[in-house]
């Protein structure tokens, strides 16, 4: 497949969380929003992977060109495991104390 | 229009399909379900570029093990419509529109870039293969391999000092 079809799709996926982040008031789903945008970056860069791997193909008919970003990826999805983890933990702290996930009751900072 | 074409397109437009709908369903809980259905996608696209074992990784990690602690911590809230916080139309829609301008702006930045005279691979070459991708994970990148294992158990003390109460 063309590259810029992997590009536009992910640029796509990538928006529609921004949007769901700046247009949702509850925590969980913004959260979830940004589970999003990682997705569409993981995408991209294995979409990007393959391609680095057919140009290189080309030169070395044994080479292993293209590794790297794959397991970039994983580390990625490692990362995000953690990040959810503790994420979670203080948006269920957060909804112990005030009641609720919405993000503006958390305006203390403002004034 | 060949089997990978359409199944590029399908997957693309479920993909883009439900991932619209976890930002506009209003039910937590369907949200959860929505994005469920985005990371398969994903994953069927992993699968079509032949990446493998990050289509395994991303279906236990993701669907699997994240999104169940999602489910988990929305029921444990008892989230539901009625109790669903939303924000003004306005602001909802200045969003969209920023979110639009973004998408506009990538879209004409990448539109006649060099890149895509390029194409990805799809169904052919085998470094998404798990005994390739184990050899250079284990060989050339195990000190942030050992360095994620320490992530972890922080991220673990961290998350039971944060949820515990007091």
């Amino acid at each position: 497949m063309p590259i810029n079809y992997y590009i536009f799709l992910s640029i796509a996926l990538f928006c529609i969380g921004i949007v769901g982040v700046l247009t949702r008031r509850n925590a969980i789903i913004i959260f979830m929003c940004i589970e999003l945008m990682l997705n569409a970056v993981n995408l991209l860069l294995v979409a990007f992977s393959k391609m680095h791997h057919a140009t290189a193909l080309a030169a070395d008919t044994a080479t292993t060109a293209g590794t790297d970003g794959q397991l970039f990826v994983f580390f990625i999805m490692v990362v995000a495991a953690a990040e959810v983890s503790v994420g979670l933990a203080i948006i269920v702290m957060m909804y112990r104390n005030i009641h609720s996930v919405d993000v503006n009751f958390l305006n203390r900072l403002k004034h | 229009m060949n089997v990978t074409q359409i199944l590029f397109w399908f997957l693309s437009v479920l993909a883009l399909f439900s991932a619209l709908m976890v930002i506009t369903s209003k039910n937590p809980v369907h949200s959860v379900l929505w994005l469920i259905a985005t990371f398969f996608a994903i994953s069927g696209h992993y699968i079509m570029l032949n990446a493998q074992f990050l289509a395994i990784v991303n279906i236990i990690v993701y669907a699997g093990a994240i999104m169940v602690l999602f489910l988990f911590v929305i029921m444990l809230m008892n989230l539901n419509k009625s109790i669903e916080p939303q924000k003004s139309k306005w602001l909802k829609l200045a969003g969209a529109v920023a979110g639009g301008c973004l998408l506009l702006v990538f879209v004409a930045a990448l539109k006649d870039s060099e890149v895509h005279l390029q194409s990805a691979e799809v169904n052919t070459g085998d470094i998404g293969l798990i005994s390739n991708l184990g050899k250079a994970l284990f060989s050339t990148y195990v000190v942030p391999f050992e360095i994620s294992s320490i992530l972890f158990l922080s991220a673990m003390v961290g998350a039971v000092v944060i949820g515990k109460k007091e």
